[in-house]
């Protein structure tokens, strides 16, 4: 006679370990991308998709003004696709950067002699829109330092979350333009035929544009973290 | 030279990218490998003031609006922790889920169960010095969609993490005890069998609240400092 099987669950010591990454699925609107989070500069909405979220029903952040910031305002804008081509509208982009200096806004940046601007967190998040478009306002980062003695280009790191994305994908941003891109020692890890997945194409004075293609003949570089 | 914590990579329990019968999967995840990249400064490093990038905490999903919400109330509480059993204290858990009837407010949710004007579904819970967060909300009902024929999700909370670093972020949903629902759903399948009950609550006595509410406890685990870091 055999006793009843034991069933594991989220407290049984045996099972500790990392909390598995689920999808965000298609309904994140009204709980993760709060009005402002993709203008790290400040001043506007943008990054929420309020239109979602019926009347009265809106409890997320509104957007802050940092204040004065150091650096140069650049204006981020892609879309992402998936394999077909076709645009993703309920996707969510997540950044994460250094300022202007190059400095991140983190307590375990420990590179105090770098200026911190109180006001620029360095943390961005926007929801695609209909066509799959997203869109940063921020300030281009600064050199941050790589492995060993190297310096890394200007980047931003960047996250990918949507429908049908069981966990994130992890990639970055580099810009076109920035001689330091040749010397970057993670840029180098891409395989050559695809790193330019990686570059920011420069579009203006201050504007860039970076598609994300989730897989397909021209599918961006993810890396593991 | 500046010296850099090195976070674990992922363990055998995270779920693949690519899960076909979570069929919005089959488009949407690359075919390429990942390129392994070192941790810098980058990826060691994170935003630590979510009040100034999120606002104020909202632990009360039954608070709200005018009147309580329909359906069961429940306390969710538990710990953050990272894989070395340390509490990650002072960090935001966003949470968002559907309504006792299965139907998420937001308005590209046109499946035929009430909306509850009382219900939102949405909040932000702070952890304590110990990692420990609560929150009070109505237990999520189960939904159809459109993933395969009959096809119903369990009942679930989304909850989403940054915690101390770029490395440690975490979205997860958390399910509840008993569901027989949970075998047959392809998202929580996604998740390799021996590893999945890890994303199933359990029902305490301790934590429910006499003539008030159920109690669930639900600890989330994110990646912890690496005993072993690559040599970079």
């Amino acid at each position: 006679m055999s006793g009843p099987t034991k069933t594991l669950d989220n407290q049984s010591p045996e099972l500790f370990g990392q909390t598995p990454w689920q999808t965000v699925g298609p309904f994140f609107h009204y709980g993760l991308p709060w009005k402002g989070g993709a203008d790290l500069t400040g001043g506007s909405d943008l990054g929420a998709r309020p239109e979602l979220t019926p009347e009265g029903h809106y409890v997320l952040k509104t957007a802050r003004d940092p204040g004065p910031l150091a650096g140069k305002m650049i204006e981020i804008v892609g879309q992402v696709f998936d394999a077909d081509d076709v645009p993703v509208p309920d996707a969510m982009i997540e950044i994460w950067q250094a300022n202007a200096a190059g400095r991140y806004n983190s307590p375990d940046d420990p590179r105090e002699e770098l200026a911190l601007d109180a006001g620029f967190i360095g943390f961005g998040r926007g929801a695609t829109s209909e066509d799959g478009e997203y869109r940063f306002n921020t300030i281009l980062p600064g050199r941050t330092p790589g492995p060993g003695n190297s310096q890394q280009a200007p980047h931003i790191a960047v996250g990918v979350f949507g429908r049908g994305l069981l966990k994130r994908l992890v990639t970055r941003i580099y810009f076109e333009g920035e001689a330091a891109n040749d010397e970057d020692p993670i840029l180098a890890l891409a395989p050559a035929a695809r790193r330019l997945t990686l570059i920011a194409s420069k579009t203006g004075e201050a504007t860039y544009r970076f598609d994300i293609h989730l897989q397909g003949e021209h599918e961006t570089v993810f890396f593991d973290i | 030279m500046t010296k850099i914590l090195d976070y674990t990579r992922e363990d055998a329990g995270q779920p693949p990218s690519l899960f076909p019968a979570y069929a919005s999967t089959v488009a949407r995840s690359p075919r390429e490998p990942l390129v392994r990249i070192p941790q810098t400064l980058t990826e060691t490093t994170g935003p630590a003031d979510w009040s100034a990038l999120m606002g104020e905490s909202k632990a009360d999903l039954t608070r709200q609006h005018a009147a309580a919400p329909l359906g069961q109330r429940i306390i969710v509480s538990g710990r953050v922790l990272d894989e070395a059993h340390r509490p990650v204290p002072n960090t935001v858990v966003e949470i968002w889920q559907a309504n006792a009837a299965g139907r998420y407010i937001h308005k590209k949710d046109q499946w035929d169960a009430p909306l509850d004007p009382n219900f939102t579904g949405a909040g932000r819970v702070i952890t304590d010095a110990e990692g420990r967060y609560r929150y009070v909300t109505v237990r999520p009902g189960a939904y159809p969609w459109r993933n395969h024929y009959n096809a119903w999700r369990p009942s679930h909370i989304h909850l989403s993490l940054l915690g101390p670093a770029f490395a440690t972020r975490l979205v997860t949903q958390m399910y509840f005890p008993d569901d027989p629902l949970i075998p047959i759903d392809p998202i929580a399948g996604a998740v390799p069998e021996a590893y999945r009950q890890r994303m199933v609550s359990r029902f305490d006595l301790a934590t429910t609240q006499p003539d008030w509410a159920l109690g669930y406890l639900f600890d989330i685990v994110l990646r912890g400092p690496d005993a072993t870091p690559m040599g970079i």
